[in-house]
């Protein structure tokens, strides 16, 4: 049966096996002087695992069903479950398989530009072992909306959205809740905090102060807010109050990018924060820069637990099919 | 018609499954049907069917197109679950489906290797060997065979597993006269071939197709079971029915009233 697995896959794994080994050579032969090869590399890691899952997991059961083949494997002595159990298993290991390779030739070739910038977080998703687990996530995904549909291309299709919804809402939602985070305080230094504007622009403008980042390397700062003792952050109307003339008389025009703001704007603007920072201080929250493997294993961690639950789903409706 | 919540919760049993392919004691009944009904939405593909089929036999399933053949057939494989009563089969049971899917990707040598991989029991040699007959080139892509060698490697799949029940879902439709004949013949070896107490059902439209071989008939017409029974004692038992085929028809008729 694991034969017979193989004798299925095995075409479509040497193929993007193969395709993954040459932009590897292809990056290492162009080098890392092209800042947008950094870039499309780890746009590839980050869709990659979906691809699998629309190009392998969907027609692993849907196209069977749809060539009428399913009435030729179904009627063996092998039963479905196991059939599709072991068909399952293999193609998903060869997922984790192709997309973990993907992503450590990615994280090989980047690691001297990535030790550069001093920003792990910002290609946490590109980069070391999550990818894997994804591919996992992903290739589950296809097989049940394969069943659930019975047919490849809207399967194909609705695993792509399912699987990018998922992983958007993980990222923005899950992620930074995943590790309780470091909340720091800090003064607000009138030298480095810039005005700023933000709200529904342009309908509702809001003045607000911008904090700049805090320096701490290689750290995801999830939040910087400005807050009072009693906890209340700084509002929009609170600012205008206590500095009426901020964000008047001269800076850039918009759209005109960076320009040197006039001098007096420069001070008014320094003394506003000095006045600010009398009751309010900045805020941190951010995961600190020894939270990135944690967060590396749990990520994978949750995408296997979730893809072994989305199998066992694919095996119970599975026996509902007929 | 049986109406909703009419026997729910049945079950679809698969008995005297030995492990080896061999039947340790010999079965009276290959298939035994209570209220069999299959619904797909609002239509009754089958519907309040009882049905027993001796073992040994070689049965023919015959009934118009629709008729309900490919559902009862797929009941008895396990690739349907009934919607009403049961169906228990004492034999394992090898299946050629309609239209003999096969993997079209694959090679003829690769499929003999598909069988042995997921089958308890498989007989390579004999599986060769009806390939050979059928003048089948175990190197070529299934996808690129005719219709006809298409269906002699489906039943020679099919066989190898070496069954107690042999079950052919109109395997020679679709395929040209000579092609048809050759079929036939094939289905008529494996048949002599087989083990003793080995059980054959074998659905047509065409009466013609079952008449050289078959001992048992069914007649499937409208979702249900009309006639079933050996041939010799159906014969002797019609007045004005010559052949099997006047048999079928007269009853047909009657159905169409």
């Amino acid at each position: 049966m694991i034969w017979f697995a193989w004798r299925r896959a095995r075409a479509q794994i040497t193929i993007v096996a193969a395709a993954v080994l040459a932009v590897a050579a292809v990056a290492f032969a162009v080098g890392r002087a092209d800042s947008t090869l950094r870039l499309w590399l780890s746009v590839l890691v980050v869709v990659l695992p979906g691809l699998l899952g629309a190009f392998w997991g969907a027609p692993l059961v849907a196209g069977e069903l749809e060539s009428g083949s399913y009435r030729l494997a179904w009627t063996q002595d092998v039963s479905r479950i196991r059939w599709l159990m072991l068909r399952l298993a293999l193609s998903g290991l060869a997922a984790m398989a192709v997309a973990g390779l993907a992503s450590w030739l990615v994280t090989w070739w980047a690691g001297p530009l990535d030790r550069a910038d001093l920003n792990q977080f910002g290609s946490f998703d590109a980069r070391n072992i999550v990818a894997a687990g994804y591919a996992a996530f992903a290739l589950a995904l296809g097989v049940l909306l394969g069943i659930l549909l019975r047919r490849t291309v809207p399967a194909m299709a609705a695993t792509l959205v399912v699987f990018t919804a998922s992983r958007l809402a993980f990222r923005q939602l899950a992620r930074p809740r995943l590790l309780p985070p470091v909340i720091r305080a800090l003064a607000l230094d009138p030298s480095t905090t810039g005005y700023g504007s933000s709200g529904f622009l342009p309908l509702m403008p809001a003045p607000s102060l911008q904090p700049a980042a805090p320096n701490l390397p290689n750290s995801w700062i999830t939040s910087i807010a400005i807050v009072n003792g009693k906890g209340d952050t700084l509002t929009s109307s609170e600012l205008a109050g206590t500095c009426p003339d901020i964000g008047h008389g001269g800076g850039a025009a918009s759209g005109s990018g960076h320009v040197r703001a006039p001098q007096s704007v420069v001070s008014a603007t320094h003394d506003c924060v000095a006045r600010i920072a009398a009751t309010y201080h900045e805020v941190v929250t951010y995961q600190p820069a020894d939270r990135y493997w944690p967060l590396q294993w749990c990520e994978l961690g949750i995408s296997l637990a979730v893809a072994l639950l989305l199998a066992a789903a694919c095996a119970w409706r599975l026996r509902k099919i007929g | 018609m049986p109406g909703a919540g009419c026997q729910s919760g049945v079950s679809l049993r698969h008995g005297a499954d030995t492990g080896a392919g061999v039947e340790l004691w010999p079965v009276d009944n290959a298939i035994e049907a209570n209220a069999l009904g299959k619904r797909y939405g609002r239509r009754w593909a089958l519907a309040d069917c009882a049905l027993t089929v001796p073992a040994g036999q070689v049965v023919g399933l015959v009934g118009p197109n629709g008729a309900g053949k490919t559902t009862l057939l797929e009941l008895v494989v396990g690739l349907l679950r009934p919607t009403t009563g049961t169906i228990t089969v004492r034999q394992r049971a090898g299946f050629v489906a309609q239209g003999a899917p096969i993997y079209g990707d694959l090679s003829v040598a690769d499929h003999l290797r598909m069988g042995r991989a997921l089958n308890k029991h498989w007989d390579g040699g004999l599986a060769h060997r009806r390939l050979e007959e059928a003048g089948l080139d175990p190197r070529q892509r299934a996808g690129r065979l005719s219709g006809g060698q298409r269906a002699q490697l489906a039943l020679a799949l099919a066989v190898a597993k070496r069954p107690g029940l042999l079950v052919l879902d109109e395997p020679a439709a679709n395929l040209d006269p000579l092609a048809r004949r050759e079929f036939l013949d094939s289905v008529a070896q494996a048949v002599t071939t087989s083990a003793e107490g080995t059980t054959v059902v074998f659905s047509s439209h065409l009466v013609a197709d079952l008449e050289r071989t078959c001992g048992y008939l069914i007649l499937l017409a409208g979702a249900q079971v009309r006639l079933a029974g050996p041939v010799d004692a159906l014969l002797a038992g019609s007045a004005h029915s010559q052949s099997l085929d006047d048999l079928v028809v007269s009853h047909l008729r009657e159905v169409a009233q």
